[in-house]
């Protein structure tokens, strides 16, 4: 064997390790990676009541309502099987709306969300507002909404 | 490849390409602006901020394109001793971590007014941030030794094991859920992306990589005289000429 052919069977079999162990380490690492928790992930699983977490899913259609003369506002947090209440006071982004992705940061006291904060998440969909009119009219509009699979978190938790 | 480990075939190649690679570039910048800018349809979602994908985006392409070329140069320069590849793997850094520094830049802007936070620790971005620390601990690490045959060593053993980053950055949205939206065009079952963002979005992206080869050849260039200067002073200082 040639030192060159030597010096490429060290680095290839050096990067194949690698991969295996980043992956390892990956997959063992999954829960502290995600952003956010589902709905039913927050729901299923026994979370510790004291820590910080963050609530991620769709704005459930017809939920929001702001308190009279302030800005505490309630909505529930959905991946369609279940859903979770959610209080924040404060500025919303201009992407909040019902149906839309969202992330709130905060406590879960009492199976209530009490969030600090809120962002919100939009999808990899890009179009004219010419073009989502006419999907929405010929009634594709649900068809691509429902391809979106990643609009929010996965529906039924991995696990 | 072989052949252009002769630095001077590579360097007479390389004056061809220059000015060629310098005219796309402008061309294909000022195709891609217009039509960015002036020619294509705000977001239905987003309005007008959808444009800051279009640098956004072609950055981010170019930030893990250029750590790929870098790496696989580096590779080459060490299993081959390919004197070009080194010079490649090189000049390659400073541009990528220029690249990761405007894609990182342009998605705080983004991510200001869309989510409402400049910087989020999920793993697109937090990954997108580890490959800014891998250029410049490239190249801080390839300057670290008086001998340069040494700091580029090792320096393609830092880029090849920072590779694995690479389908990290591209994958992360897919294997975890994270703030950042998942891939927009690259992905199974076609671009979720109207024609008429898609077609400036690709044209940005030539550009960036046009503008990336430009540099990159200009750089290379200097690099390759300047060993050339070193050289003769070494060979002037030992006096044998």
């Amino acid at each position: 064997m040639k030192r060159k052919h030597k010096r490429l069977t060290f680095v290839a079999i050096g990067l194949l390790a690698l991969g295996t162990a980043t992956a390892l380490i990956l997959t063992a690492f999954e829960d502290s990676i995600v952003f956010f928790y589902s709905p039913t992930q927050m729901t299923e699983k026994p979370l510790p009541p004291d820590r910080r977490l963050r609530l991620g899913g769709l704005v459930e259609e017809g939920s929001v309502a702001r308190a009279e003369g302030s800005a505490v506002i309630r909505f529930k947090v959905t991946d369609l099987v279940h859903s979770v209440p959610v209080v924040y006071e404060g500025i919303l982004p201009d992407l909040f709306r019902e149906g839309q992705g969202v992330v709130t940061e905060g406590r879960l006291v009492a199976g209530v969300f009490q969030a600090d904060e809120v962002l919100a998440k939009h999808d990899e969909t890009y179009m004219p507002p010419e073009v989502a009119e006419a999907l929405k009219e010929s009634g594709k509009w649900d068809d691509i909404r429902g391809a979106m699979t990643h609009q929010g978190p996965p529906a039924v938790a991995a696990d | 490849m072989l052949r252009y480990a002769n630095p001077n075939r590579f360097m007479r190649l390389a004056r061809v390409l220059t000015p060629w690679s310098a005219g796309l570039a402008v061309l294909l910048t000022a195709a891609g602006l217009w039509f960015a800018l002036v020619d294509s349809p705000p977001d239905y979602q987003q309005g007008e901020t959808v444009r800051i994908m279009y640098v956004h985006v072609p950055a981010a392409w170019m930030s893990l394109f250029c750590y790929v070329v870098m790496a696989v140069s580096a590779g080459v320069g060490v299993i081959w001793k390919h004197p070009v590849a080194d010079v490649a793997a090189k000049a390659s850094a400073p541009v990528g971590a220029a690249f990761t520094v405007i894609t990182l830049i342009s998605g705080a802007f983004w991510g200001k007014p869309m989510w409402g936070a400049w910087w989020v620790w999920d793993a697109r971005l937090t990954a997108e941030l580890v490959l800014l620390f891998l250029y410049l601990g490239y190249i801080a690490l390839i300057h670290a030794f008086d001998d340069p045959a040494r700091g580029l060593k090792a320096g393609a053993v830092l880029a090849l094991v920072g590779v694995i980053n690479v389908p990290i950055i591209k994958f992360s949205v897919d294997w975890w859920n994270t703030l950042h939206q998942p891939a927009s065009v690259v992905k199974m079952g076609g671009p979720s992306i109207d024609g008429s963002m898609l077609v400036p979005l690709l044209l940005m992206a030539l550009a960036f990589k046009a503008y990336y080869i430009y540099v990159l050849l200009v750089k290379m260039r200097a690099e390759i005289t300047a060993g050339k200067v070193r050289a003769l002073r070494l060979r002037q200082v030992h006096g044998t000429a």
